[in-house]
């Protein structure tokens, strides 16, 4: 993450709306399915595709996840709600308005919690909406193509607050947000597929005073697209109040070649979206025992879990983060645990090793909880080191062998008994007996080297600690 | 049975007699149809073939056991219900092509009690109008003079039944447009209680004002239709009434309260048509009181800028991208939604579109549109109120008489006729339009029952009277 420092003493003052796809198995208003790559417009309907006296019929699906997502960061999840209709034209909205909720939004109020340089920071949420969303255009030689199945996906919206101070809290508050709503399972959060989307709303001001005039930056699709649209546009607005320019209300995106944002549209000329209450579709009501019924099923949130771990298992706060990071590795640390004797010995080979072979925080897992508790019971009791159970997990990996079978193929069993131990010490001692007169005339340092000549004896398979304290105890008895 | 004007109750009689066959029956009323409606205009489209195909079938079926009793009877739809396979251009240029792949509710219902569409009949465009004048493919004309105006804008479904070219049909009702032309040209008009009827496949002018309505030769009739399109079907959100309910109008209304209502200018005759009316049913054992309902005066402003803004969103799908017309020359995206619209969108849509764009507009929003729902809402609770102390309002469909078609009509002005009509769809109540008297120069004359909402039977009820009433 680029460092990012303010310029002449200006504060930045953002706020991010992000779309997210709701994984429905239908539309928000029809029966159509909303598999992600089907071919095009073999998921629509005269619904979803505006034709003549259609209406829509609302998927409580889609209400139900969205209310999830609400409770999940924390919003007031309302009873009542309504649906309106914005009017705009543009090929890839059939009916030529969006369904949406304007004045009565299902959720409001909610905050997340980031971690930022200077410790733990709240952003607000200003509230979450239900939405239809819109096709796809495809610009090709000779014309325009338009692709329906995305037309009427189900999708929230998330409003923040303009708590956002930094380019990195915003990239903070993405990660957190993604966390969060990947843990209710309402959606998939994948922004290459753009189930999730950004847009930033930017000011800048120096300390004290009231609010300037805000950009919004549409269409960021990556982390790294927001975090670079937002310190670029904060450094042509900083360089506009320097220059004593004003800032227009403008719509703007993030030019990925130049890394600038190029104007879009001004805001004066455009945009008054005639919002109506949606006359198709009667208002959204919910019961409290439905809510209350909702709540239930939401997971244990990542910091709620993260700080559970660290209390119940003992471990780091560094260790327990990486642990709670999907809902599906921490769902996995969690049984993997309860089958070991020392889960603490189990999250660091997890953290250390598993993670280094998934394919990226939602990659498989292509071991299973029992043999990986199975290894690092092993570690645990010292039938093999630490440095063998990693190698056991990655020689597991995706392949069907129990880790006993594999520690006895590569040979790689400890030898913990003592009685072995102490013969491999008394061989290491007659063998060197210039390295056990050095030490005898206090040259202590020389009993790493007789630890060394005994390992190596051992072919490395002694157990270390066990293999110490007989050595010390030979020492001693000398 | 040479006569086609006969009610639905009758032809299903004489079907269950084996008097006759669906197929004889459409084609009689499809004789009809060539016979007189190059003069009268109330069809689109007459699918004749298809016709023939569904009364063979029907016919079939009738054979083979017990059927609803609307199987075999051949009927018409307005061109705005969606009919699979079968043009429904709204009589707008820009859906002068669309074949909707898919059919409405009601006609999904109809079609399953065996119903025979004969075809779709003429309206003013999208059902912006009050004549049937304003479509994109000729006026309809009145069966009792073809100088008159059929009314509308379900002027094609009144017709169609008043000529004797369909046993019943379907219209649409967002202000007044099933009822006043069924007062135009002498036939019942019933527009259902909104949330009674599913608008699925509807193409919609005013969502929260409009349902689907029924032209029909007799009350009884309407009722035993609206039994078979009414109920919920999970496609309306906002169509919620129980399948099932039985409209049969039960006899008799003695002790039945009617509240005569006078408000505004109307023609004279008009007004002693509606006094004798009043008196007719007092004396078949009503209670009938004069009855007034404060803010009526402003209902009329209130539902031109609602249906007005809701058509301006309603209409904005029509843009040349997925369907319909699309102008030949357009290059930029821009150009498809402007010129296709320009070239697709009659004068009068036009101005509706602009109206209702402006009054959702920033800066207007709160002047127009939501001033007009504060009224709706008053007017709502006005009516409400009234039905506390009555069972049945009484009053005018129209304010006059049909106009020439020749002589034509300014849009405001004709906006001004809808004024005893558009409350009923500001409320949601349930209203029938009744022949009963006629006037001097021989036309029929009609008046207005409004109801509480989903009290149909007893509009039924007090509609089968007013028939009883008018043939003594």
């Amino acid at each position: 993450m680029s460092a990012w420092k303010p310029l002449h003493g200006y504060e930045m003052v953002v706020g991010l709306e992000v779309h997210v796809e709701l994984k429905t198995r239908t539309k928000a208003f029809c029966r159509c399915k909303t598999d992600y790559g089907a071919p095009p417009n073999t998921q629509c309907c005269e619904v979803c595709m505006g034709y003549p006296g259609a209406l829509p019929f609302l998927n409580r699906e889609a209400v139900h996840y969205a209310a999830l997502a609400g409770m999940a960061l924390n919003c007031t999840v309302h009873e009542y709600s309504r649906f309106d209709r914005k009017n705009y034209f543009y090929p890839d909205l059939p009916k030529g308005y969006q369904i949406t909720q304007f004045d009565f939004p299902l959720c409001t109020g909610g905050h997340v919690v980031i971690s930022t340089p200077d410790g733990e920071k709240t952003i607000g949420i200003t509230r979450i909406h239900m939405e239809e969303d819109a096709g796809k255009l495809l610009h090709v030689e000779g014309g325009t193509l338009l692709d329906g199945n995305r037309c009427g996906v189900p999708l929230i919206e998330i409003v923040s607050e303009p708590d956002i101070s930094a380019p990195q809290e915003a990239v903070e508050y993405l990660r957190k947000l993604r966390q969060i709503i990947a843990y209710t399972g309402v959606s998939d959060c994948k922004m290459q597929e753009g189930s999730l989307r950004c847009d930033v709303n930017l000011s800048v001001r120096l300390p004290g005073q009231p609010m300037g005039t805000r950009t919004e930056m549409k269409n960021l699709n990556s982390f790294s697209a927001v975090e670079k649209a937002i310190e670029a546009e904060y450094r042509r607005q900083v360089l506009m109040q320097i220059e004593g320019e004003a800032v227009c209300q403008e719509t703007r995106r993030l030019d990925a070649r130049t890394g600038e944002t190029v104007l879009m549209r001004r805001k004066e000329n455009a945009d008054d979206y005639r919002y109506f209450p949606e006359p198709d579709l009667t208002a959204l009501r919910l019961s409290k025992e439905e809510l209350s019924l909702w709540e239930r099923e939401l997971p244990e949130m990542p910091d709620i879990r993260k700080a559970r771990y660290m209390k119940e298992y003992g471990l780091s706060a560094q260790t327990a983060d990486k642990l709670t990071v999907t809902r599906k590795v921490a769902e996995y640390f969690e049984k993997a645990a309860g089958m070991s004797r020392d889960a603490a010995l189990m999250a660091n080979l997890m953290v250390g090793e598993v993670f280094r072979l998934m394919d990226g925080e939602d990659g498989d897992i292509l071991l299973s909880e029992a043999a990986l508790s199975q290894i690092a019971d092993m570690a645990a009791h010292g039938d093999i080191s630490q440095g063998s159970a990693k190698k056991v997990i990655a020689e597991l990996w995706g392949r069907e062998e129990t880790p006993a079978q594999c520690v006895e193929r590569l040979g790689l069993k400890q030898i913990s008994d003592p009685e072995l131990l102490r013969q491999l010490v008394q061989q290491a001692m007659a063998e060197h007996p210039d390295l056990l007169e050095g030490y005898r005339k206090g040259k202590l340092s020389l009993k790493n080297a007789l630890m060394g000549a005994a390992m190596a004896l051992s072919d490395g398979k002694a157990n270390p600690v066990l293999m110490r304290q007989v050595m010390e105890q030979a020492l001693e008895e000398e | 049975m040479k006569d086609t004007r006969v009610s639905v109750r009758a032809l299903s009689a004489a079907l269950d007699r084996g008097e006759t066959t669906s197929l004889a029956l459409t084609k009689k009323y499809l004789n009809e149809i060539k016979r007189r409606d190059a003069h009268i205009g109330a069809f689109l489209t007459v699918t004749e073939a298809a016709a023939l195909a569904a009364a063979r079938a029907a016919d079939q079926r009738r054979k083979a056991g017990k059927v609803h009793p609307l199987c075999g009877i051949p009927m018409a739809l307005k061109d705005n219900i969606c009919t699979k396979g079968i043009a429904t251009t709204c009589a707008s240029r820009i859906l002068e092509n669309f074949i909707p792949p898919y059919d409405a509710t009601v006609w999904r219902r109809l079609q399953e009690a065996g119903c025979v569409l004969l075809g779709k009949t003429n309206m003013d465009e999208f059902a912006m109008g009050s004549s049937t004048t304003r479509g994109a493919f000729g006026a309809a004309r009145n069966p009792q003079n073809t100088a008159l105006v059929a009314g509308g804008s379900s002027g094609g479904s009144a017709a169609a039944v008043a000529a004797g070219e369909a046993a019943f049909a379907l219209g649409s009702d967002t202000g007044g447009s099933v009822r006043q032309p069924a007062a135009f040209c002498g036939v019942v008009g019933l527009k259902p209680t909104y949330g009674r009827v599913s608008r699925y496949g509807l193409t919609a002018f005013a969502s929260s004002l409009e349902q689907v309505g029924i032209l029909a030769l007799t009350v009884e009739d309407a009722g035993m239709i609206l039994s078979v399109i009414a109920g919920k079907d999970g496609r309306d959100a906002t169509c919620w009434a129980e399948q099932g309910e039985d409209f049969t109008p039960q006899e008799g209304i003695h002790g039945l309260r009617v509240g005569l209502l006078l408000q505004g200018d109307m023609d004279e005759e008009i007004r002693q048509n509606l006094l004798h009316a009043a008196q007719v049913l007092k004396s078949m054992g009503a209670e009938v009181a004069d009855i007034a309902i404060p803010g009526e005066q402003d209902a009329l402003a209130a539902y031109y800028v609602l249906s007005a803004a809701e058509a301006s969103s309603n209409l904005a799908r029509y843009d040349g991208v997925r369907y319909g017309r699309r102008a030949e020359n357009a290059l930029t995206p821009e150009d498809v939604y402007v010129l296709s619209r320009e070239e697709g969108l009659g004068a009068e849509v036009k101005r509706r579109l602009m109206l209702g764009a402006c009054a959702l507009s920033a800066g207007y929003h709160e002047g127009l549109y939501n001033r007009a729902q504060n009224v709706r809402r008053q007017v709502r609770q006005a009516w409400l109120d009234a039905f506390r102390r009555v069972d049945v309002v009484l009053s005018p469909v129209s304010p006059v008489m049909p106009w020439e078609i020749s002589q034509g009509m300014e849009p405001v002005t004709e906006y001004q006729q809808d004024r005893f009509t558009v409350s009923q769809n500001l409320t949601g109540l349930p209203a029938m339009s009744v022949p009963f008297g006629r006037a001097k120069n021989s036309l029929t004359l009609a008046v207005q029952l409004t109801a509480a909402p989903f009290m149909e039977k007893t509009l039924c009820r007090m509609g089968r009277a007013l028939e009883e009433g008018d043939e003594a």
